[in-house]
């Protein structure tokens, strides 16, 4: 009797179970136990905040993301490169001028490597800095308003790729050329590339205050590929490293070419040495052309002007300024440990990781261990610089970043896996898969002297199967490790926009209190603001009218418009008089060959309109604003262009 | 074994339970769902309410302010200061002597006490919701929501001065 009541008893147990957790048993297949954990570890409980900001490159999006970690969520997008009409970005008058080039206007980039600006070797939040590869520029995002605030175009630059990584304090952020051009640009054979295209880094000074940039200089290397760097830190300070590839100087079918050689360069530079030299009056100007755009938060508008000239440096000019490591085999990430001690190589086309020892670096330097030169620079002898080598780690070594324990942890391309290493011993610890093809990977801070190294964030090339289909192109992934133990932990996987190259952590408390929630109304200097509602007005000039508009919950002032006719060309300038937290107003016009405006509360925008035919036309709030949304609404009369209609608008009986 | 198929019953009523809870949770919406119809009706007997009850001198609103004195004599510089404050921010809403999107604030010193008018300036998300004056003006504005200005109280006492001086 006992027996069979415990049989039954058993027997519904293991039914209720299985019942009720057979979604979860496919879902999760084998990993039982252990993605429970993994779920909680990620999660973010409804109206919480994540620990983390992630700012994660767009790639060819031209923009920069923002997620939450560790919960992978999509806090906002930053059009840094590319217009987006969803914003206005590149569309309304205000922020048409960001996207100026010596090349005309630009509305697209491919963002690459987004870095985080750094007082004393700590990350300190206030700005982001990313570079533009394609028409070569550096942006700086302001983390007060998460808007773009100022791009300065590099000259002389081409594939600006090993770029824009900070100095210790922001001192600089650099800008470096992938690939080599004939400086200045001129008509010439392809095939004489070697020995005559110039390679130039650019250090772009960062103003301690304002965080305005400005070339300092730029220095003139060898036609090589420049692919990565990063700043000395620490001991190192003073100093930055960039890698190269293509040393062969080839110029056609590189993939073949440019792999001939056994070993490429770290090349070191010493900034302080070169600095003081240009402070001396060291270095040449040279004519040049580039737009330097710089949008004001007052006047919520940008303006951009032609820079004609540029300060250029010949590496020989300046001796005991720059070296060469040789690094096996075209290296692709170049990255410093916190200590800034070690500059890793990550071999690329090598499965060997190298390390090289800034102490033996000084010392080869001051002991002149040359090993011959190339156009002039001294190549320091590979043996008498290196720390030593991570051997076999995996094939494809891209990208590494550090966990403050003395823990190093390199992304493997072609092996599609993150290796935890120990950057003393060169000891492998610990390897993950990644899924899939993994290109660069990033810790909260693990690119300075201090690293946050709670969590690793893949960011994969390939995602195949990872998601539900969406057809032939689907979305980047990106996972998501813990690494507080001593192995690493998969924890989650999330979408990306764009291509991710790479991205940077803070700890939200750093940022957090500082994020605006309103533009004050008695700050805004906006050229045609209207900052008291009595003064909403039209004013026409020859075929020109302005409309002069303020928006509040739930109407437009004027909200009704006639004496408008076709031919004119019609300036909306619209100041949204909200002064609270989260109540943007947007505005759109029937026809209007332009993209909507979305006005944050104490903001002016501006968009021009061209109506073409007469007739009564409606404008309306894009954004749903309140109960009465739908109400927020006007109309502008359009007559033929002879008509004798006078101007007039109102609002309600007035 | 009667014993064994009793239990089966139990057993059997107790899986079922257990897996059930997704759909009592639904029930409990339901119910949650009930309750704000019934809200609704409760707001439409006092739609009808007569401007009467609208004036309360007693009702200090709810907010940060809890006592304004006002001295006889009214402060100009204070006045000026106000309506410039008032053009800016508010006028959007507010016609200074005729209902517009908002109330007119001429007479509402009359009506309201100082505090009040200085609560619904600077805390108005909550008076909305829970004092009683406020809730009914929302309703004979549409429903229109008095926005936060992020006035400091500095500002909102400028403009009651201000207001002292509409008729």
């Amino acid at each position: 009797m006992k027996k069979s009541v415990l049989f039954i008893l058993s027997l519904f147990m293991a039914a209720g179970f299985f019942s009720c957790n057979n979604s979860e048993n496919s879902k999760n297949g084998d990993r039982g136990a252990l993605a429970s954990s993994a779920a909680e570890k990620t999660y973010v409980a409804p109206g919480e905040h994540d620990e983390f900001y992630a700012f994660i490159s767009g790639g060819f999006s031209g923009q920069l993301s923002v997620y939450g970690l560790p919960s992978g969520r999509l806090l906002k997008v930053i059009p840094v490169f590319s217009q987006d009409a969803e914003k206005a970005w590149g569309y309304n008058e205000e922020t048409k001028p960001m996207l100026n080039t010596s090349h005309g206007f630009v509305p697209w980039d491919d963002a690459h490597h987004p870095d985080i600006s750094q007082t004393n070797g700590k990350l300190d939040g206030r700005w982001v800095f990313i570079n533009g590869n394609n028409t070569p520029r550096i942006a700086k995002i302001d983390l007060t308003t998460f808007e773009t605030t100022e791009i300065i175009e590099v000259p002389n630059s081409a594939g600006n790729h090993s770029s824009s990584f900070v100095t210790e304090n922001t001192e600089y952020v650099v800008a470096g050329t992938r690939f080599s051009v004939p400086v200045p640009q001129r008509d010439m054979p392809i095939k004489d590339y070697k020995g005559n295209f110039k390679g130039s880094l650019t250090f772009i000074s960062v103003d301690p205050e304002e965080g305005h940039m400005d070339i300092k200089f730029q220095l003139m290397m060898p036609g090589f590929d420049y692919d990565l760097s990063h700043p000395g830190r620490g001991k190192s300070h003073g100093w930055f490293f960039f890698s190269t590839y293509n040393t062969e100087e080839a110029n056609s079918l590189l993939e073949v070419n440019a792999s001939q050689n056994d070993k490429d360069f770290i090349a070191a530079v010493n900034w302080k040495k070169i600095e003081e030299y240009v402070n001396n009056g060291g270095g040449k100007t040279m004519p040049a052309n580039y737009a330097h755009n710089v949008y004001d938060e007052d006047t919520h508008t940008a303006t951009s002007t032609m820079k004609k000239e540029v300060l250029v440096v010949d590496p020989l000019e300046v001796p005991g300024a720059v070296f060469l490591l040789p690094t096996p085999k075209s290296p692709h990430g170049c990255d410093v440990d916190p200590t800034g001690e070690y500059i890793i190589g990550n071999g690329k086309l090598s499965a060997d990781l190298t390390i090289h020892s800034f102490t033996k670096m000084m010392d080869a330097i001051e002991n002149e261990k040359f090993d011959g030169e190339a156009y002039g620079i001294p190549i320091l002898k590979f043996e008498d610089v290196l720390a030593g080598t991570v051997k076999q780690a995996g094939l494809g070594p891209l990208h590494t970043e550090f966990d403050g324990e003395g823990n190093g942890y390199t992304s493997f391309f072609i092996s599609s896996e993150v290796v935890k290493w120990k950057v003393e011993t060169q000891e492998v610890i610990d390897r993950k898969p990644a899924y899939y093809s993994v290109g660069h990977v990033m810790i909260p801070g693990g690119n300075s002297a201090e690293p946050f190294g709670k969590y690793v964030i893949a960011m994969n090339k390939i995602t195949k199967d990872r998601y539900l289909p969406t057809g032939p192109e689907v979305t980047h992934s990106a996972q998501l490790y813990d690494i507080s133990g001593e192995k690493m932990e998969l924890l989650l996987d999330f979408p990306t926009i764009g291509e991710p190259h790479y991205a940077a952590g803070i700890p939200a408390d750093i940022i957090k209190p500082n994020s605006k929630k309103i533009f004050k109304l008695d700050e805004n200097k906006h050229k045609h603001a209207t900052l008291n509602n009595g003064d909403a007005r039209v004013e026409r000039d020859g075929n020109e009218v302005h409309v002069y508009m303020t928006m509040i919950r739930s109407h437009f002032t004027p909200d009704n418009i006639e004496g408008i006719k076709v031919g004119d060309k019609v300036y909306f300038h619209v100041t949204n008089h909200e002064q609270d937290y989260d109540v943007p107003h947007g505005i759109s016009m029937i026809g209007a060959n332009t993209s909507e405006l979305l006005i944050m509360p104490g903001q002016t925008e501006t968009f021009v309109w061209e109506p073409k035919q007469p007739g009564v036309w409606p404008f309306y709030c894009t954004d749903f604003c309140s109960a009465l949304h739908q109400e927020m609404q006007g109309y502008v009369r359009v007559s033929p262009a002879d008509s004798d209609i006078e101007l007039s608008w109102s609002l309600g009986e007035d | 074994m009667r014993f064994s198929i009793k239990s089966l019953w139990i057993l059997s009523i107790a899986v079922l339970v257990s897996c059930g809870g997704k759909e009592e949770k639904k029930e409990s919406d339901e119910i949650e769902l009930g309750n704000y119809s019934k809200k609704e009706e409760v707001t439409k007997p006092a739609s009808s309410t007569s401007t009467e009850s609208m004036v309360d001198m007693d009702n200090k609103g709810i907010g940060p302010v809890t006592n304004v004195e006002l001295p006889d004599e009214i402060d100009q510089e204070m006045v000026a200061k106000g309506k410039a404050i008032f053009d800016s921010k508010c006028l959007a809403c507010h016609k200074p002597d005729k209902k517009f999107i908002g109330p007119a604030p001429a007479g509402v010193l009359d009506r309201r006490s100082p505090e009040w008018v200085m609560n619904m300036m600077l805390n108005p998300e909550e008076m909305v919701l829970k004092d009683p004056i406020a809730k009914q003006l929302l309703i004979e504005h549409n429903g229109s929501p008095m926005a936060n200005q992020n006035l400091t109280q500095e500002e909102a006492r400028q403009i009651l001065e201000y207001f002292r001086t509409l008729e």
